[in-house]
């Protein structure tokens, strides 16, 4: 490995351990950014003549905590912040030091903080903890750098001046306050996982981002199933991406993507995790996505598809999250299991309850499930509805070939 | 950390003006975080002023009309937001109105 590729590689292993473990020492999120910065700095510089040092981690921290001590001395407020710094080393809360030995993690919970606007949350993660740059989260979310620098300094100064604490919560909040993490996670992952046309190859990169700091999370929470639930999640869906868009660009249907260029080692690690997960015998809705997505990763053929066990599994994730997506989802798998008829009979429901109104993906199920059940002239109308409400092209133009197919 | 708990409700709200407070002065009085706090009589009944260019300027009611109005306040003093969220959520206005949390202004390097 060159020096670069090791630099390159500590950078993304180390740099959330150095900020984390900065911020706690000086409780100064920009210094703490800034010094991890200036150590990866110095790491280009001495590396190649003092060769990359055992523990590149320890390196790293130590020289970033040497340079924070040598800037707080230089001013006479960070005389008075090194007091405070040493002052805040000292945990008087026992519980939370026994439990977090890992900087990361009281950093990603801090992050997650559901007094922060969801959007925050996402960029404070992604610059604090995977070390993204401003204007790579910038163009990540289609927003403008300078929007995106205020955005962060603004959550930042909320940190500061609202009294977050840096902490993971105790045990006793952990369950309201874990989904929030998972929550930001997977949404990372999403952003990346469903960016299609332009294949933008930095969003592609949050999707790896969101595993690389799933398994950070899973590591540092092995007895949280849900954080493992969704590792596996991410895999198994991960483990589809070449396969999910044409050349074109455009949306391929899961029973028409090619198999054989799934990615297996992904396939068999999500899987693996996923049982892992499910012994603990806590299910909760990652874990049940997981077990739907292992269905599929699992089939090697279209038709080996084991639907009635995923209609049974969408009957559990509805049950946990009662939206109307996951019960168009199960109308769906419920259509494949047990016939077009039942699965119709329960997209009525949803559209008479008025709660998917406008969402063309109603409208495309139920033209779907007529056009198997031989109701050709409603499949069309219904056909035509979602072509209308749809809001891509690729998905137009997947709609418009449907519709040609049965006209 | 300081924090003024600013009460809000609609007129609804209103109805539960002589409620007191169930409880809840007493246990965090108990805790040593209450500093203060009153009710306040409706926004109607408000004056609000204004000195420009030495001349004073009075007007009947509050100086914004909205539907949300402040009905009262709390000051507390705790460890950080994740206590003042748990002492607010213990008010009872936050089961019918809504409580918003506000960090005292901190003078610089105090």
């Amino acid at each position: 490995m060159t020096v670069q590729a090791a630099v390159a590689a500590a950078f993304r292993n180390e740099w959330g351990q150095v900020v984390a473990t900065l911020i706690r020492i000086t409780g100064d999120w920009d210094l703490a950014e800034e010094c991890a910065q200036d150590a990866f700095t110095l790491a280009l510089r001495r590396w190649p003549t003092d060769g990359v040092p055992r523990k590149p981690g320890a390196w790293l921290t130590t020289v970033a905590r040497n340079r924070a001590t040598d800037r707080l001395r230089r001013d006479a407020v960070g005389a008075a912040k090194l007091r405070e710094a040493a002052a805040m080393t000292y945990d008087p809360d026992p519980d939370v030091t026994d439990e977090v030995p890992d900087d990361r993690l009281r950093l990603m919970f801090t992050c997650c903080h559901p007094a922060l606007a969801l959007e925050s949350q996402v960029a404070l993660t992604l610059r604090t903890l995977a070390g993204l740059t401003t204007a790579e989260i910038a163009r990540a979310f289609l927003v403008a750098e300078p929007a995106m620098s205020k955005r962060l300094t603004r959550a930042k100064q909320k940190i500061r001046n609202a009294g977050i604490p840096y902490r993971v919560p105790p045990a006793h909040l952990l369950p309201e306050r874990t989904p929030a993490v998972l929550g930001v996670l997977f949404l990372l992952f999403n952003e990346g996982y469903s960016a299609t046309a332009g294949a933008d190859l930095l969003r592609h990169a949050l999707s790896a981002e969101a595993i690389r700091l799933a398994r950070v999370l899973v590591a540092l929470m092995p007895d949280e199933p849900e954080a493992t639930g969704l590792l596996a999640l991410m895999l198994l869906h991960d483990a589809r991406r070449a396969t999910r868009v044409d050349d074109d660009g455009d949306l391929v249907l899961l029973a028409d993507q090619d198999r054989t260029r799934w990615d297996t080692e992904e396939i068999t690690e999500g899987v693996a995790q996923l049982d892992g997960a499910l012994r603990r015998g806590q299910p909760g809705p990652y874990q049940v996505q997981a077990a739907i997505a292992a269905c599929h990763a699992t089939a090697t053929d279209p038709a080996d598809t084991d639907w009635p066990q995923i209609a049974a599994l969408y009957g559990s994730l509805v049950r946990m999250t009662p939206t109307p997506v996951v019960a168009l989802n199960r109308a769906v798998a419920v259509g494949m299991a047990h016939g077009p008829a039942a699965g119709l009979a329960l997209v009525t429901v949803l559209r008479e309850s008025g709660q998917l109104a406008g969402y063309h993906l109603l409208a495309a199920t139920e033209a779907d499930l007529l056009r198997r059940l031989g109701s050709t002239e409603e499949a069309v109308a219904a056909y035509r509805e979602a072509l209308a409400l749809a809001g891509t092209d690729s998905e137009r133009r997947f709609l418009r070939r449907r519709l040609t197919d049965i006209e | 950390m300081k924090y003024m708990l600013l009460i809000c409700g609609d007129e609804t709200a209103a109805e539960h003006a002589n409620d007191g407070c169930g409880g809840w002065t007493e246990e965090m009085v108990a805790r040593g975080v209450l500093c203060g706090g009153e009710g306040l009589r409706p926004p109607m009944e408000a004056t609000t002023l204004r000195v420009r260019d030495g001349e004073l300027l009075l007007s009947d009611g509050p100086f914004a009309e909205t539907k949300e109005q402040i009905g009262g306040y709390s000051l507390i003093q705790c460890a950080d937001l994740d206590e003042a969220v748990e002492i607010a959520s213990k008010h009872p206005a936050a089961t019918y109105g809504t409580i918003e949390i506000r960090p005292l202004w901190q003078p610089p390097h105090a």
